[in-house]
């Protein structure tokens, strides 16, 4: 851990104090953190939102603003102490000995700027190379993070490339000057699970040829177990325990570290389990476990709540002046599918596969452009507004952004009751008291019903928008990534608030989402969608322990295990794998389709 | 990009024959029968038959909408009902004293209110910031005739620094001094507007995720507001400076009263009163046209500016 | 933030409230200290203007600043102090009323366009770029000559020039809002559309509004002035700021005052909305402020 400072020690950071002023009060959001970095080794620090692993960052940059921003400590990088330092030296030293990478490649780069030229100017700022030799040197470093056809993308512009790619330009930008060490601030939180595995593992190698320090600062726990040789786990600016990743992963001290662990689902953890079962959630404080890990009861009925079929949904795009229709977009294909009460069904996929356009065209947010939605006996997909009005408050939905899916305006008492209102469900005063059960139901103090949705966390907005879906007694709900935004530690309490939810009541979820392991631990059956099709579908044990199509298993192999013990293999190395979006030309017809049958309900697509 | 700046033009002159129209509605569908008007309450019915049939209000409505779009596009105007004068002649003698007036006002304004508002941005909240936030407020809290006059007062009668009437001749100086003040005039309350808007566009664009990450390679403070900062925030502002120019002429006009400068704005005002139909319609034509223009000049430049723009 | 305590909320975050705005931004106190005096002022205009303002006095016209008429007299020998107390009500009325109704049709119009999409808002947004197109002025200046200088024709010219800035603030937000997941949310639970317009779309935009307003007031003021100074403006005897400083134009060699003091008049208020609109905005795009 601490000790001696050997030859080829990079970082030391020690009592490293970051504060900010509100209200005249400095208030530090990194408290007295310590730790070292070794060449060729990788430091994961991990933590939810708030820990302050992305400020300690920032505060090793030096790009905390000086303004109500305060950095003290000490942080000596290669002999030289950074926070000693005053903003021309440092800037000498950032993106040359030290570079940093960022969470969001698509507004991460200059927009206006051509890729060739915002990688050649650390060459020129700090080599002094003149713009020529350092194009020739950017042409270089984009071969090395294995950008194809690196001669003619020199030139282009940001925005034509994908999400992955331009991280991959990120990495070329930042390891133009052979840093020492280099810091990833959530680099691959915004990608698709795919290209997240070609991204972690360009970095490792990338390590290992340039021998540089990695800083990793991550939330995914499974990120971690790949990617890390230490961890180093903060919570509320503090230390709270770093060790080897074995060590960290198989005894962790502390209660934090134990909670954060336990709340992370392992992919795999459920093979021969039949149905869901409740996440672990520890305590942070005093370490004990506070929700069991029972397994749910199975589903018995055996008559389908919902059953599509052929459920298609396309958009045109259009162009010119006149508007013509130039292509359309494929958003959701031919899909067929059905859910019993009480059961979840998942969709699962990666963006622009189709699973939340699927979602809300059930719920006819977006109308279907052929196909049947036969809910509760009914074709839904047939009704006009007014018919559809009597059924929606039995199919609700959970939407993804606990922060977009209040009105900010409407206090949350009022947007529980409102719906009930509309539908005539209930009296002004019977609807108050309803609101405030169903809040005392999904664990809030029924008294904050007079408060602003900005008040409350984002997972208590979350628990408000379950408590608004409840309110009026549905049979379907449709989660469309509704524990994708929150923390690991909250998405456990919800994911458990669901399912005693669904015990209580017999409610169905079509549960959409991109996390597998989740997905394992949540669902009973689960469908694989990519580019709008479903290409797999069958009982969670079929489809995740003996998957069929080559591309629900490139899916689930591109998962990351939380366990250090199960490391990857070496995945393909080339780039260039990203996700098609599924656009076609007007007057495409998609071509049919053959089913294979591999069980008992477990079908799969045929690859021709 | 050529095709995005055939696109952009032809759109523009679909709004260009749209305002024809609206100015054609204007002129004829507003009550207040022109001749009836010129002629004054006491005029004869035959008195204002005639002038009807002269000026070509007795023929039917569509064929005076395509009469005068037709005329208005290949460059026929009539002739003035007050000097008998082709239309056309007129505004051209007048034209190029309102185009300079304009384009002197434009490059004060970019010239003063582009490096105060990068400034303004950089030291935020700061006594250089608060300044010129200040300042410019006060900048275009001014009517253009209002510190028309003031400037008036201050520099020609009091101090006698420029003549108090314009010279429609001489020297380069005394062309020079004649243009200066009602320049300065336009061009300050440009630059106020001007200023303002570069302030909140670098604002935005400073807090951009690209910023942190050039700050982050280590590039030095000037190349990130240059190239960085200043190449992206150039798109809002040149769009909005292409809005402005609608106020710009609506100064201009009050300017060119005040200075007594020849121009479109004298014009203006003069046909307005003396209800000069044919005189009033050339001008909103050239009006029309001027709009026009700039705004496929603006399309132009940003076009140029925004590589985003070649994939539409 | 971090783990959750279930039962924890955040202290009220009172960011965004209008009323704090004035007491962290003293520019925009003071713009509405400024605004309501000049409204105070045209309120009691009667009573405090010690002369009438259509009373003319030949023989003393023109006069200097003296005891009995504190600003000098115009060339009618009417008082200009007098003058310039009405004047405000008629600048203030024309401003009021004319961005009353430009906000309320311009809304109606962009939130509406906004909202549909489609043909509907293409269709009206064109039409809204053919007006914005026109120089506002000039637009003004045609309207009122055509129909003839009187209040409400005033009103007319001015609302027409300020409806196509509304539309277009009204309709972007609406844009912004419409593909928000709590309106999908409202319309998942069957809330008709007029519900869901008035009662979650509306109240989200309704700050910008305002803010818009309060400057754009500003612009009808100027406006008002602009045309009485060109002749297009109220006749006399009534009293316009606009065009007093016309007389004092033509006259400004003899007595500047006749000038200077309606020109100082509508300079302050102009200055003061905008110091309101621009504390307004603060107020309401947290982004333009300090970061905390």
């Amino acid at each position: 851990m601490s000790g001696a400072i050997g030859p080829h020690r990079v970082l030391s950071v020690a009592g490293l104090t970051t504060s900010f002023r509100s209200n005249r009060q400095w208030r530090p959001v990194v408290s007295d953190l310590s730790f070292h970095l070794d060449q060729r080794e990788t430091l994961a620090i991990v933590g939810e939102s708030g820990s302050g692993k992305s400020m300690t960052a920032l505060s090793l940059m030096g790009l905390v603003t000086a303004a109500n921003g305060r950095v003290e400590g000490e942080a000596v990088l290669n002999g030289r102490d950074l926070l000693k330092l005053f903003e021309p030296e440092m800037r000498k030293v950032r993106g040359n000995e030290l570079a940093m990478i960022f969470q969001e490649p698509m507004t991460s780069l200059n927009p206006v700027m051509r890729i060739g030229a915002q990688i050649a100017e650390s060459l020129h700022y700090h080599r002094g190379a003149d713009w020529g030799a350092a194009r020739i040197e950017a042409l270089r470093l984009l071969d090395l993070v294995r950008i194809p056809d690196s001669g003619r993308r020199l030139d282009d512009y940001p925005h034509q490339f994908s999400g992955g790619m331009r991280q991959r330009v990120m990495i070329a930008m930042a390891l133009a000057c052979r840093p020492k060490l280099l810091i990833a601030d959530e680099p691959t939180t915004a990608l698709d699970v795919t290209v997240q595995a070609e991204i972690l593992e360009l970095m490792k190698e990338l390590q290992r040829e340039q021998g540089m320090a990695l800083l990793f600062i991550t939330h995914d726990m499974g990120v971690v177990a790949e990617i890390a040789d230490r961890v180093l786990v903060m919570w509320r600016g503090n230390k709270v325990e770093e060790a080897p990743v074995r060590e960290l992963f198989a005894a962790p001290q502390a209660n934090y570290t134990r909670a954060l662990i336990g709340a992370v689902p392992r992919l795999g953890a459920m093979r021969g389990e039949a149905n869901p079962r409740r996440f672990t959630v520890i305590d942070p404080i005093d370490g004990r476990s506070v929700a069991t890990e029972a397994e749910t009861p199975p589903v018995t009925d055996t008559a389908p709540l919902l059953e599509v079929a052929q459920l298609t949904t396309r958009y045109p795009i259009t162009s010119g002046i006149l508007g013509q229709v130039s292509a359309r977009v494929h958003a959701v294909e031919n899909v067929s599918f059905s859910l019993r009460r009480g059961e979840t069904l998942a969709l699962v996929g990666e963006s622009g596969c189709g699973k939340s356009t699927a979602g809300r065209t059930i719920l006819r947010l977006i109308e279907p452009t052929s196909g049947v939605i036969r809910f509760d006996g009914q074709d839904i997909a047939r009704l006009d507004q007014h018919q559809l009005k009597a059924i929606r408050p039995k199919l609700q939905m959970i939407f993804q952004d606990p922060y977009a899916s209040l009105d900010p305006r409407q206090p949350v008492g009022r947007a529980i009751t409102e719906p009930m209102r509309v539908h005539g469900m209930a009296t002004a005063a019977d609807a108050m008291d309803r609101a405030a059960a169903a809040l005392v139901k999904v664990g809030l103090d029924p008294a904050m019903a007079q408060r602003l949705p900005h008040e409350f966390s984002g997972g208590q907005r979350q628990r408000i928008a379950i408590a608004r879906a409840l309110a009026l007694g549905p049979k379907l709900i449709v989660a469309d990534e509704a524990v994708s935004a929150l923390d690991v530690s909250v998405k456990a309490q919800i994911l458990n608030l669901m399912l005693d939810l669904q015990s209580e009541f017999g409610l169905s979820y079509l549960f959409i989402s991109h996390d597998m392991a989740v997905v394992e631990r949540f669902s009973h059956r689960v469908a694989v969608m990519y580019m709008g099709e479903i290409v797999e579908i069958g009982p969670r044990r079929a489809v995740i322990g003996n998957p069929q199509h080559p591309y629900t298993r490139r899916l689930l192999d591109a998962v990351p295990i939380a366990d250090p013990s199960v490391r990857r293999r070496m995945r393909s190395r080339l780039a260039g794998l990203e996700l098609p979006s599924p656009i076609r030309p007007p007057g495409y017809t998609p071509p049919e389709r053959i089913w294979r049958t591999v069980d008992e309900g477990h079908f799969v697509q045929d690859v021709a | 990009m050529l095709v995005y700046l055939i696109r952009r033009t032809g759109l523009a002159l679909i709004t260009g024959l749209a305002v024809l129209t609206l100015v054609f509605c204007v002129v004829r569908i507003l009550p207040g029968k022109p001749s009836h008007v010129i002629l004054g309450d006491f005029a004869s019915q035959a008195a204002i038959d005639a002038l009807d049939k002269r000026i070509g209000l007795d023929r039917p409505i569509p064929v005076q909408y395509l009469d005068f779009m037709g005329k208005a596009v290949t460059g026929n105007w009539g002739v003035s009902m007050v000097t008998d004068r082709p239309v056309i002649a007129e505004i051209l003698s007048v034209l190029p004293w309102t185009l300079e007036l304009t384009l002197a006002a434009l490059l004060i304004g970019v010239a003063t209110g582009i490096p105060l508002g990068v400034l303004a941005a950089l030291k935020r909240n700061r006594a250089a910031d608060n300044v010129i936030r200040v300042v410019s407020l006060v900048g275009l809290s001014f009517p253009a005739f209002v510190s028309a006059v003031l400037l008036l007062l201050i520099f020609a009668i009091e101090l006698g620094w420029t003549p108090v009437i314009s010279a429609k001749t001489g020297s380069f100086k005394a062309w020079a001094q004649s243009l200066a003040l009602p320049a300065i005039n336009l061009g300050l309350i440009n630059a106020a507007y001007i200023t303002r808007v570069t302030r909140s566009a670098m604002l935005e664009v400073l807090h951009a995720d690209y910023i942190r990450t050039a700050r982050a390679k280590g590039v030095p403070w000037y190349a990130v507001v240059w190239r960085h900062a200043l190449g992206n925030a150039m798109l809002p502002i040149v769009t909005v400076i292409g809005l402005f120019l609608g106020i710009l002429i609506g100064n201009s006009v009050l300017t060119e009263i005040v200075f007594n400068r020849p121009g479109l704005g004298k014009l203006i005002v003069g046909a307005l009163s003396q209800r000069d139909y044919t005189m009033l319609q050339g001008l909103m034509v050239i009006y029309t046209l001027l709009v026009v223009a700039v705004n496929v000049l603006t399309d132009l430049v940003y076009g140029l500016v925004d590589p985003r723009v070649e994939i539409r | 933030m971090s783990i959750e305590a279930v039962a924890a909320v955040r202290p009220a975050d009172r960011a965004g409230r209008p009323m704090d705005a004035f007491r962290s931004n003293k520019l925009a106190a003071l713009g509405l200290l400024l605004l309501a005096s000049i409204m105070a002022l045209a309120a009691l205009a009667p009573l405090i203007s010690w002369h009438d303002p259509a009373i003319q006095d030949v023989v003393h016209k023109l006069g200097r600043p003296s005891l009995s008429h504190i600003f000098g007299t115009d060339e009618f020998g009417r008082d200009i102090w007098a003058r310039t107390i009405f004047g405000a009500r008629v600048s203030l009325m024309i401003g009021f009323a004319s961005t009353a109704l430009a906000v309320l049709i311009g809304s109606c119009i962009g939130i509406l366009a906004g909202w549909y999409g489609g043909r509907l808002d293409t269709f009206v947004m064109q039409v809204m770029d053919v007006l914005l197109a026109f120089p506002s002025l000039i637009l003004g200046m045609i309207v009122v000559a055509m129909l003839g200088p009187s209040v409400s024709n005033i009103v007319l010219a001015i609302a027409l020039t300020s409806i196509p800035p509304f539309a277009r603030i009204a309709r972007a937000p609406t844009i912004a809002i419409k593909s928000r997941d709590f309106v999908d949310a409202c319309r998942s639970f069957g809330f008709s559309t007029p519900r869901i317009l008035l009662g979650h779309v509306l109240p989200n935009i309704v700050a910008e509004i305002l803010v818009m307003a309060a400057l754009w007031l500003a612009n009808a003021i100027r406006t008002e002035a602009s045309l009485a100074f060109v002749g297009l403006g109220l006749k006399p005897p009534i009293a316009t700021w606009g065009g007093m400083i016309r007389e004092g134009f033509d006259n400004i060699l003899d007595n500047p005052w006749l000038a200077l003091v309606p020109g100082t008049a509508v300079l302050v208020v102009i200055f003061a909305l905008n110091l309101l609109g621009d504390g307004l905005r603060d107020a309401v795009d947290p982004r333009l402020k300090d970061a905390t």
